[in-house]
C-alpha cells in the first residue's frame, strides 16, 4: 500500500523548502482534479503532497492597465470565470476555465493546476498561449519566467525542475481593439476531453489586423503557438480569404496522433475549423 | 386509443410513488455494496492483459505470502465443468462456457478475462496481492472483426467447436447459423421496381448500468452457502453458481439486492461463485466489487456486427423480397443474440419472399450478454435505413411505406409464426397524428436539420414466476415475488394486486424475495415481469380474492358464490342487507378459519409483442460532423400501461441508450487487441445535455393474453434509435450513414466525400 505525506504551508518560501526537501518524491497540489486521480489510478504516486492552495502568491487575482492580469497558480476556476474584470477583458479565457469541468470541479479546478498537469489537450493552455501569457517559476535559487508556449515539454511533463513550482500567469493588458476567443470540439456537449483546442486572440487598428496570436491544443505532444498563423494575419483585413490562409498554417503547424479520441486527418480538419471560427469570434468581439 | 373493451380499472393505469422510491432517495436502499458482515473479506481479480494467450504456469506464492492476505485461488481450485448444455430454467446454457468465463482455466479469450483471485483484510492488500501473481503466458494471434474471425485462418478460440459433415469436431469460430427462409427469393427480387443492397458495421456496446457488478458470499462448513448479489435474477444466479461449482442449486441461497441498471448485463454471473469459492477458502465472508474498468473490459457488452441488407418493393411500395445476412460477435464464448437480430429484423413487415442468415462467431472480446431487446438494435440499423431508401426512391413517405407493409394480427413473422393482436399499424398512425410529426422542422444557424423515423419489434418474454399475496390484519396485502426490480415492477406488481383487492396501491406491500422464499422464478429479462410475474400476482390475488369470500359466506352462512365483491366490499347477493368491507374482514379471519394467504406459479404463454415507432430532428454541424438531437418522439404499442410514468420511463431510456448506440458509444480496441476506453470519459455515453426531453405517445392496444393486458414495455424502445437518426442525418445531409457509431469523424467523412 502507498503512503504519503501531505503539508499545506502558508507562504511561498516554506512551499519551497518542503517542496526542496522532497525532491523528485514531492507534487504540489492545487485542486486535485488530476493529481488524486492519477494517484488513484497510479499514474502518479508521490510520497509528499503540497498543498498550494493556502500560498497567497498563488491566489492572486488583480487586473491593471499596464501590466494585466496576474493570475495566482491555484486560484479555482469558478473565481476566474466570475470576474467580472477577466470576463471583459479575456472573454477567450473564461471560456477555457469553463470548461474544465462541472461547477463541482471548477470550485477546485485551477488553470495552474490545468497547465502544470501537462496535458497536450488542456483548455486553458491554448487559450493563455493566444494571450502571450507568462509563467512565474519560483524555487530555491530564485524566481524565472517562462512563456506559456514553452512550458509544457511533452504529455505530462514540463520545465518546472523537482524544486520549482508556478507561482502565477502575467497575462499582458489587451491593447486597444483587442479580443481574444477559445473553442474545443467534442463529441458530446459536456464531460469529455477537447479532440482539438484553439485559441485566438487578435488586435485590430479599424479593420487591419495589428496583432494575432492562436494557440493550438490535442493536435501535438504539447500544446503550440502557431506563430506563422498568426504572423499571417497582421497587416491584413480579417476576411474570409485572410483568415483561410490562417487556418492552413494553422492546420500545417499541427502533427496531431490517431488515437480514440480522433484520427490524425480529422484533428487536421478540426483545426482548420476552429481557427476559423475563433479568429472570426475573436475578431467580431474586437470590433 | 385501445381497441379492446375499455377495463374500468381503479388502480391500473393510475401513476402512485413507487413502493421503493422513499428508500432510494433517502440513500437507506441496500445495493450490493452496501452489503457488510462480521469479519468480511474483500476479494480482488487478476485479469488478462492480453486478448488472447496460453496460460502456462500461475505462481501465486509471492501473493499468499503478502501480510494480510486469507487466499490465492485460480482455475484449479474449482471443479473442471464437462462440455454440453443444461437447462436453466427454460433457458439452455452452457455451464462449461459458464465456469471458464468466470476464471480462465488454459486460455484467456480477451482483455480483462480473470485468471486468479485473492481473498485478503482489505481491497487495498487484495490489489497488491494481485500484482504479486506471476502468470506466464504465452500469446496468440488474436481477432477482433466478426468477419475476419469467420475466416479459415483465423486464430481459433475454442478448438472443436463446430461439427463437420462426419459429424467430427472442426476447428471454427462460427459457432451458429440460423436461417429462416420461404418464399421465392429471386422471384421477389425480379418483380420489384428498386432493389437496394447495402452493408452495415456496428461497434460492440455496453449497457453501461450506474453500478458496478457485486457479489458477497458466505460459504458455511455444512455447505449451506448465502450470496448476496445485485442480479436480475436471484434463482438465475443460484443456478448458475451451482454450475460453476457443481453444487446442488439448493445448497445456495441468493439474496437479491437492490439493483443500480442491468439492461440484461446482470443476468449472467461473474463474482458469485469466485467470492463464494473464496469464502470456501477462507471460512469468512467475502466481498467482491468491480470497478468500471472491469465491468467495461469483461461484462456484458452486446455485439458488435456486421450486416447486409439487400431489400426489394414494387412501385406502389409493396416489399417483394428481403435477404439479410448477419454475423454478430459473440466474445470469447458462444451465444450473441443473433437469433433474436434474425427473428426481430424486417418484423414489422408482411414479406412473402425472405431469406435470413444470422451467424454466431468468436472474437477476442467479452462474452456478449443480453443488452434491452438483445440483437435487435444491430438489426434495425440495416433493415429501417434500407427501407428509408426505397422510399426516397419510389418517392413514397417513409411512413407510408410502413404502413403499406405493416404487420398485422395473422401477419406470418420471419421465423414463421403468425401474430396475434398487434399495434404495428396504430403506432404509425399514433405517429403521424404526433405534434412532433405535424411541427416544422426547427431551424439551427449553421446547421443542417433533417427528421428521420424508423420502426422496430420486440417478441418479448413469458417464462416462469412465482408470487404469493397475504393479507394483513389491518386490510393491507403483502406481495411477495422472485423478481428483481429493475424497472418499476414491484409497484406495477402491487398495483395489480390492488386492482383485484379494491385496495389502494399504497395498501400493498410489494417484496422481492430471496430463493428460499418464493417458488422458482426466472430472471427479469425480456419485458417479462409486469406480464408473466403479474399474472402470478393477479392469480394469486384472485385465489386470496376467492378464500376472503369463503370467510365472509361462512360468517354469513351462505355459500360462497352468494358473496359478490365491489370496490373493497363483500356483499351478500342472498341477503342484500348483509356486507362487510375487507378491512373489516381482515381483521375476522382469526375466529373464520385463520390467516389467508394465496399463491400461483405460473408459465403464462401468451405473450404480446411490442412494436415502436419514433421521430427524431436532429441538427447536424457539417465542418464538425457532430450531430445534436433535437426532438425525439417515441410512439409504442405498450398493451395496457399499468403505471404509465413508468411505461413512459422505460421508453424515454430505451431512447436515450439507443442515441448513445447511434452516436458514439463504442468499443475502442488497440493493435494489442486490449481495450482501450474503460471509463466514461471516452466510453460516450450521453450526458444530460445531449439528449432532449424525449416524448412519449402510449398507444394501448391490450394483450389478449395477460388478465389486465400488459405486453412488455421495456425493451423495443432502443430498437429504432440508430436508424431513425441515420435516416435524419440523411434527411439532413444527403449522406447515408452504414456504421455505428455515427460519430464525428465518421460523419465528417461522409460528408468531405460527398462534397468531393
Amino acid at each position: 500500500m502507498h503512503e504519503l505525506n501531505y503539508e499545506a504551508p502558508t507562504s511561498l518560501d516554506q512551499a519551497i523548502s518542503v517542496l526542496a526537501a522532497a525532491g523528485e518524491n514531492g507534487r504540489m497540489l492545487a485542486g486535485g482534479t488530476d493529481l488524486i486521480i492519477q494517484m488513484r489510478a497510479g499514474v502518479r504516486q508521490p510520497g509528499q503532497v503540497i498543498d498550494a492552495k493556502k500560498v497567497p502568491e498563488l491566489q492572486a487575482l488583480s487586473f491593471e492597465a499596464q501590466t494585466g492580469l496576474r493570475l495566482g497558480a491555484a486560484r479555482a476556476c469558478c473565481d476566474i470565470i466570475a470576474d467580472a474584470t477577466v470576463q471583459q477583458h479575456y472573454p477567450g479565457l473564461v471560456e477555457a476555465a469553463g470548461l474544465i469541468g462541472s461547477d463541482q470541479i471548477l470550485a477546485r479546478a485551477s488553470v495552474g493546476g490545468n497547465v502544470c498537469n501537462g496535458s497536450p489537450a488542456a483548455d486553458t493552455t491554448p487559450a493563455l498561449i493566444a494571450l502571450g501569457a507568462v509563467c512565474h517559476i519560483a524555487g530555491p535559487n530564485g524566481t524565472r519566467e517562462v512563456a506559456v508556449e514553452d512550458f509544457v515539454t511533452a504529455p505530462g511533463q514540463t520545465v518546472l525542475a523537482p524544486n520549482e513550482l508556478l507561482v502565477a500567469f502575467q497575462v499582458p493588458a489587451p491593447q486597444g481593439q483587442a479580443a481574444d476567443c477559445y473553442q474545443r470540439f467534442i463529441p458530446r456537449n459536456e464531460m469529455d476531453i477537447a479532440v482539438v483546442g484553439v485559441g485566438s486572440c487578435v488586435a485590430l487598428d479599424g479593420d487591419t489586423c495589428t496583432a494575432a496570436r492562436i494557440g493550438l491544443g490535442a493536435v501535438a505532444a504539447r500544446p503550440l503557438l502557431a506563430k506563422e498563423a498568426g504572423d499571417a494575419l497582421v497587416g491584413k483585413t480579417l476576411d474570409d480569404a485572410a483568415i483561410e490562409a490562417a487556418a492552413q498554417l494553422a492546420q500545417q503547424a499541427a502533427s496531431p496522433i490517431s488515437d480514440m479520441r480522433g484520427t490524425a486527418e480529422f484533428r487536421t480538419h478540426l483545426v482548420g475549423v476552429l481557427t476559423r471560427r475563433t479568429l472570426k469570434a475573436a475578431a467580431a468581439r474586437a470590433r | 386509443m385501445a381497441t379492446q373493451q375499455e377495463h374500468k380499472f381503479k388502480v391500473i393505469g393510475t401513476r402512485p410513488i413507487r413502493h421503493d422510491g422513499v428508500d432510494k432517495v433517502t440513500g437507506r436502499a441496500q445495493y450490493g455494496a452496501d452489503i457488510s458482515l462480521a469479519g468480511l473479506l474483500h476479494g480482488k481479480v487478476l485479469r488478462s492483459p492480453h486478448a488472447h494467450a496460453r496460460i502456462k504456469s500461475i505462481d501465486t506464492s509471492a501473493a499468499k505470502a503478502l501480510p494480510g492476505v486469507k487466499a490465492v485461488i485460480t482455475a484449479q481450485d474449482f471443479p473442471e465443468i464437462g462440455p454440453g448444455m443444461a437447462a436453466m430454467g427454460e433457458l439452455p446454457i452452457n455451464p462449461q462456457h459458464l465456469s471458464l468465463n468466470c476464471i480462465a482455466r488454459d486460455k484467456v479469450l480477451y482483455d480483462g478475462h480473470v485468471v486468479a483471485a485473492v481473498a485478503a483484510l482489505s481491497p487495498h492488500i487484495a490489489e497488491e496481492a494481485t500484482k504479486l501473481i506471476k502468470v506466464d503466458y504465452e500469446v496468440l494471434p488474436h481477432v477482433q472483426d466478426v468477419v475476419e474471425a469467420m475466416d479459415d485462418k483465423a486464430p481459433i478460440l475454442i478448438p472443436g467447436l463446430g461439427k463437420g459433415d462426419d459429424g467430427e469436431p472442426t476447428d471454427t469460430n462460427v459457432a451458429n447459423h440460423i436461417q429462416f427462409a420461404r418464399g421465392d427469393l429471386a422471384a421477389g427480387f425480379a418483380a420489384a421496381e428498386v432493389v437496394i443492397e447495402r452493408e452495415f458495421d456496428t461497434s460492440m456496446v455496453h449497457q453501461g448500468y450506474i453500478e458496478p457488478h457485486n457479489a458477497v458470499a458466505q460459504y458455511s462448513s455444512d455447505g449451506q452457502s448465502t450470496i448476496w448479489v445485485s442480479t436480475q435474477g436471484a434463482f438465475t444466479a443460484r443456478d448458475q453458481t451451482a454450475f460453476v461449482l457443481d453444487m446442488p442449486p439448493s445448497k445456495i441461497k441468493v439474496i437479491p439486492a437492490e439493483i443500480g441498471g442491468g439492461f440484461g448485463g446482470k443476468i449472467p454471473i461473474y463474482y458469485e461463485p469466485i467470492a463464494l469459492m473464496l469464502s470456501k477458502h477462507t471460512g469468512k465472508p467475502v466481498k467482491m466489487v468491480m470497478s468500471r474498468a472491469d465491468v467495461l473490459k469483461a461484462t456484458g457488452p452486446t455485439p458488435g456486427s456486421h450486416i447486409k441488407v439487400k431489400m426489394g418493393a414494387d412501385k406502389d411500395g409493396k416489399i417483394t423480397a428481403a435477404e439479410v445476412w448477419m454475423a454478430y460477435e459473440a466474445g470469447g464464448f458462444p451465444g450473441s443474440p443473433v437469433g433474436a437480430g434474425c427473428m426481430c429484423v424486417i418484423a414489422p413487415y408482411d414479406i412473402e419472399n425472405l431469406k435470413i442468415d444470422g451467424y454466431d462467431v468468436l472474437v477476442n472480446k467479452p462474452k456478449t450478454a443480453a443488452y434491452r431487446a438483445p440483437g435487435a438494435t444491430n438489426a434495425a440499423m440495416g433493415s429501417e435505413t434500407v427501407l428509408d431508401e426505397i422510399a426516397e426512391r419510389l418517392g413514397i413517405d417513409p411512413l407510408e411505406i410502413r404502413r403499406i407493409n405493416g404487420a398485422k394480427e395473422g401477419t406470418a413473422q420471419p421465423a414463421g409464426p403468425k401474430f396475434g393482436q398487434i399495434g404495428f399499424l396504430e403506432t404509425l398512425e399514433a405517429a403521424q397524428n404526433s405534434d412532433h410529426f405535424k411541427s416544422e422542422l426547427p431551424q439551427v444557424e449553421g446547421r443542417r436539420v433533417g427528421r428521420g423515423l424508423a420502426s422496430g419489434f420486440w417478441f418479448n418474454a413469458g417464462f416462469q414466476s412465482s408470487a404469493t399475496v397475504a393479507i394483513n390484519s389491518d386490510g393491507t396485502a403483502n406481495v411477495v415475488t422472485g423478481s428483481t426490480d429493475i424497472g418499476g415492477t414491484r409497484t406495477s406488481c402491487a398495483m395489480i394486486a390492488a386492482e383485484v383487492l379494491g385496495l389502494k396501491a399504497e395498501e400493498v406491500h410489494p417484496v422481492v424475495a430471496d430463493t428460499e422464499s418464493i417458488g422458482h422464478t426466472d430472471m427479469t429479462g425480456g419485458s417479462r415481469v409486469t406480464f408473466a410475474t403479474g399474472t402470478a400476482v393477479y392469480e394469486a390475488a384472485q385465489d386470496v380474492l376467492n378464500q376472503l369470500k369463503g370467510r365472509a359466506a361462512k360468517s354469513w352462512k351462505v355459500d360462497a358464490d352468494k358473496v359478490a365483491f365491489q370496490d373493497g366490499v363483500f356483499t351478500c347477493t342472498e341477503n342484500g342487507a348483509e356486507s362487510m368491507s375487507l378491512k373489516e374482514l381482515a381483521g375476522k379471519l382469526p375466529r373464520t378459519g385463520g390467516p389467508v394467504a394465496g399463491r400461483a406459479s405460473v408459465n403464462p404463454r401468451g405473450v404480446g409483442p411490442g412494436f415502436a415507432t419514433h421521430v427524431v430532428d436532429v441538427a447536424v454541424d457539417e465542418e464538425t460532423g457532430k450531430v445534436d438531437v433535437l426532438r425525439y418522439t417515441a410512439v409504442q404499442d405498450v398493451g395496457k400501461a399499468v403505471h404509465p410514468s413508468y411505461v413512459e420511463g422505460q421508453m424515454q431510456g430505451g431512447v436515450a441508450q439507443g442515441v448513445g448506440w447511434a452516436l458514439n458509444e463504442e468499443y475502442v480496441y488497440g493493435e494489442d487487441g486490449c481495450m482501450q476506453n474503460t471509463g466514461f470519459l471516452d466510453y460516450r455515453m450521453p450526458t444530460c445535455l445531449d439528449l432532449p426531453m424525449i416524448e412519449t405517445v402510449l398507444v394501448e392496444v391490450p394483450n389478449p393474453g395477460h388478465p389486465v393486458g400488459v405486453r412488455g414495455v421495456g425493451e423495443v424502445p432502443i430498437v429504432p434509435p440508430p436508424a431513425a437518426i441515420a435516416n435524419a442525418i440523411y434527411n439532413a445531409t444527403g449522406v447515408r450513414m452504414l456504421d455505428l457509431p455515427m460519430s464525428p469523424p465518421r460523419v465528417t467523412k461522409a460528408i468531405l466525400e460527398k462534397n468531393g
